[in-house]
């Protein structure tokens, strides 16, 4: 099996609250990520797929379909977007790193045609990603 | 209701700069600068370390976290920049006896976020010059399907 990986970055703003806790308590597990005016990160993603080479065509997937694949399922969602208010998975969860390497993993899960999500990378920024390898993995 | 709650896996990177000089005195200075060759420099020499660490466990469903990051900072403060940022590795107790390769670095920094409550530490991996970096999974293992494709 060959693992390909395909980059793309979308830039959105977020901030992470849990409203059933009250403003100190936000304060102080969020810390400056509990300011509701928001703030934003440029995110690297990083889509990890595998699959067997075609004999033909020499490819585990074709790129540019992966790459609009990418581009209709999460990029154009995400990308110059509030997470907390216009994206839906995050109406009720916290749009941490690790949160959106989960919700980018179920958006792409099954739709990438002759091969297997293997992983989904998130950087949040250079020195800080999370990673996710799916459901009970 | 999901069936159960998702596992990820974070990465952070820390940066510091020390010195160090490799040197072992049980072998000759011929064979010291044999092995260890600019590395042996009597002065000692330095790097800007990057530490990238790897810690695995359940998303928490409150707060979305695998571990929060302000404590792994603190924790990070407190046990490894207070004793390696700007310091001489060959004077540190940990490397009175063995000399401060980044293999060994690796090694002990593992040994250091073993320790790390909240999250399962998976890799250490420090990179000593944008050429060279070394990977640690914990003693006596070695990376395999589980881990290889951190």
């Amino acid at each position: 099996m060959i693992l390909l990986t395909r980059k793309a970055e979308f830039s959105a703003a977020h901030f992470y609250f849990n409203p059933a806790w009250s403003e100190e308590e936000n304060e102080r597990v969020f810390g400056r990520c509990a300011n509701r005016q928001g703030h934003g990160h440029n995110y690297t993603l990083e889509v990890t797929v595998g699959g067997e080479p075609d004999p033909v065509s020499g490819f585990v997937v074709d790129l540019k379909q992966l790459k609009d694949i990418l581009e209709s399922e999460v990029i154009s969602v995400y990308d110059h977007r509030h997470l907390n208010f216009e994206v839906p998975e995050f109406a009720s969860t916290v749009p941490t790193t690790e949160n959106i390497a989960v919700a980018i993993w179920r958006r792409l899960d099954g739709k990438i045609p002759n091969a297997k999500l293997h992983r989904v990378r998130v950087y949040e920024m250079p020195d800080l990603f999370a990673d996710f390898y799916g459901e009970g993995a | 209701m999901r069936k159960s709650q998702p596992h990820a896996h974070l990465s952070r990177r820390y940066h510091f700069a020390a010195s160090h000089r490799l040197h072992v005195d049980a072998l000759s200075p011929e064979e010291n600068r044999a092995t260890f060759g600019k590395c042996n420099n009597p002065y000692g020499h330095g790097h800007d370390y990057t530490v990238q660490l790897t810690f695995s466990g359940a998303v928490d469903p409150v707060t979305g976290m695998v571990t929060n990051l302000a404590d792994l900072d603190a924790f990070a403060d407190r046990e490894m920049f207070e004793r390696f940022d700007h310091a001489n590795l060959n004077t540190l107790e940990c490397f009175r006896d063995l000399v401060p390769t980044t293999e060994n670095l690796a090694a002990e920094i593992w040994r250091i976020f073993a320790e790390y409550p909240h999250a399962t530490l998976e890799r250490v991996r420090v990179e000593e010059t944008s050429n060279n970096s070394f990977d640690y999974f914990g003693a006596g293992s070695q990376p395999n399907s589980a881990t290889s494709h951190l």
